[in-house]
């Protein structure tokens, strides 16, 4: 096959492909959020007295951490029309994120909590804090920053799995990227380029966690 | 014609299933050689060699898989290289399992005490027996449950040869359910095979690591 390098294609679709990218933050936040509502309440519910919505809340974690993101993807597209929900896929993508995210989120700030030693929280309400003062200061504060380098990287994670949405034909890069191709048949220019503005993303994405790192958790450890 | 789910429908299946092992088994062996390889020159002193080592990892760690698939599926056609299709993914998958085996193998390498090498060198071991009998042994088992763990990430980053076309589980539950008009079922077994699969690696990996941890105490 007679087949030289052209990528005109990508200088030409540039404002599409970034669209895309805008697309792809958008889910990849999106995604963030809702998986950090499930990993919070996830939490109080794997604490929770009643058995029943401990085992379930186990199971939930066990299951999304081992079947693939594409299986889920599909199941939940099939699974809402029979809940009564015809959703556009760009949400039913948003849900899918925010469940496999949420699972892996209840794990990593179970383990912040925990980390956060009874003492603490004594002598706080010793030195004359408020309740609501002892859980924003001393249990959430020091417990994000503990998490906050496992948190952080497993939403970079999820950015990058935003890909796997092009499958329900959400919004995004990859899912621009294939009516590209098919309209131009240059696959390996269009999916080459946009590899780097995955890796452009991912690293404006660590840098920003970074930056809020520095500002929020600005303490010494000792 | 619609048919219904049943058994060779689920035989279907399992023949995907037999695909995504497949894949998975021949990554692990060639991500696992290149790996070490990866791993060795991310800790060697020279520059060059640990600056490109940690590019080579930083760079499939910040792309999604998928476009590694499709770059490494389309970038060999355009070399000329016809390549099966199971090849080619599996080419992709192997250099996926590189890096982040790599990477989780330089972690390992980096807690073996640096005074094990150190004595290793003072008894008069070169680069490769310090490291075959002194430094690797120990970071292997150090790395075990992390490796495990990715294992488990494999298996499951298999199901993206889905998209490329190639019939592993997940493809394959996509023509089943496409046949039968039951996705429900269908993708609901293909979950249960992945789990099946995926859970008990999982227990094991978790294992692993606490026995590692009450070994270090």
């Amino acid at each position: 096959m007679g087949h030289s390098l052209d990528f005109s294609v990508v200088y030409d679709n540039a404002p599409a492909l970034l669209w895309g990218c805008l697309g792809t933050i958008g889910l990849a936040l999106a995604g963030m959020a809702l998986a950090l509502v499930i990993g919070l309440l996830g939490v109080l519910a794997r604490a929770s007295r009643f058995a029943p919505l401990r085992i379930a809340t186990v199971a939930f974690i066990e299951v999304i951490r081992n079947t693939p993101f594409l299986v889920q993807i599909f199941f939940i597209f099939f699974v809402l029309p029979y809940a009564g929900l015809r959703l556009n896929p760009t949400i039913t993508a948003i849900i899918a994120l925010g469940i496999n995210g949420g699972a892996y989120a209840i794990e990593i700030i179970r383990g912040g909590v925990q980390s956060i030693p009874r003492g603490q929280i004594e002598a706080g309400l010793a030195l004359g804090l408020h309740r609501l003062q002892v859980f924003r200061l001393v249990v959430l504060r020091p417990a994000l920053r503990a998490i906050y380098p496992a948190l952080t990287s497993q939403f970079v994670l999820l950015t990058l799995t935003t890909s796997i949405c092009t499958s329900v034909a959400a919004y995004e890069l990859t899912s621009v990227a294939q009516r590209i191709e098919s309209d131009s048949f240059r696959s390996f220019e269009v999916y080459f380029s946009i590899t780097f503005l995955y890796l452009a993303m991912s690293w404006l994405l660590m840098t920003g966690f970074a930056a809020i790192a520095g500002r929020a958790f600005a303490w010494p450890t000792r | 014609m619609i048919t219904s789910f049943g058994l060779p429908q689920f035989g279907f299946l399992l023949t995907g299933l037999q695909w995504t092992l497949a894949l998975t088994a021949i990554a692990l062996v060639g991500g696992g050689i290149a790996g070490l390889a990866i791993a060795l020159a991310r800790v060697a002193r020279n520059p060059w060699l640990w600056r490109s080592a940690a590019g080579y990892i930083a760079l499939f760690q910040g792309t999604p898989l998928l476009m590694q698939l499709f770059v490494v599926y389309y970038g060999l056609g355009l070399l000329g290289l016809k390549l099966p299709a199971w090849a080619a993914v599996a080419i992709g998958f192997t250099l996926n399992a590189s890096a982040f085996l790599g990477d989780i193998w330089r972690g390992a390498i980096q807690a073996v005490p640096h005074g094990q090498a150190e004595a290793a060198s003072a008894l008069g071991l070169r680069y490769a027996a310090r490291m075959r009998h002194v430094v690797l042994p120990q970071a292997l088992r150090i790395a075990q449950p992390a490796t495990v763990g990715y294992l488990v990430q494999l298996i499951k980053g298999t199901s993206l040869a889905a998209i490329v076309g190639f019939i592993e589980l997940a493809r394959a539950g996509q023509i089943v359910a496409n046949q039968t008009h039951s996705p429900l079922l269908v993708y609901g077994v293909v979950g249960a095979l992945y789990f099946a699969i995926c859970w008990p690696l999982s227990l094991y990996s978790a294992r692993l690591e606490t026995r590692l941890a009450v070994a270090a105490r």
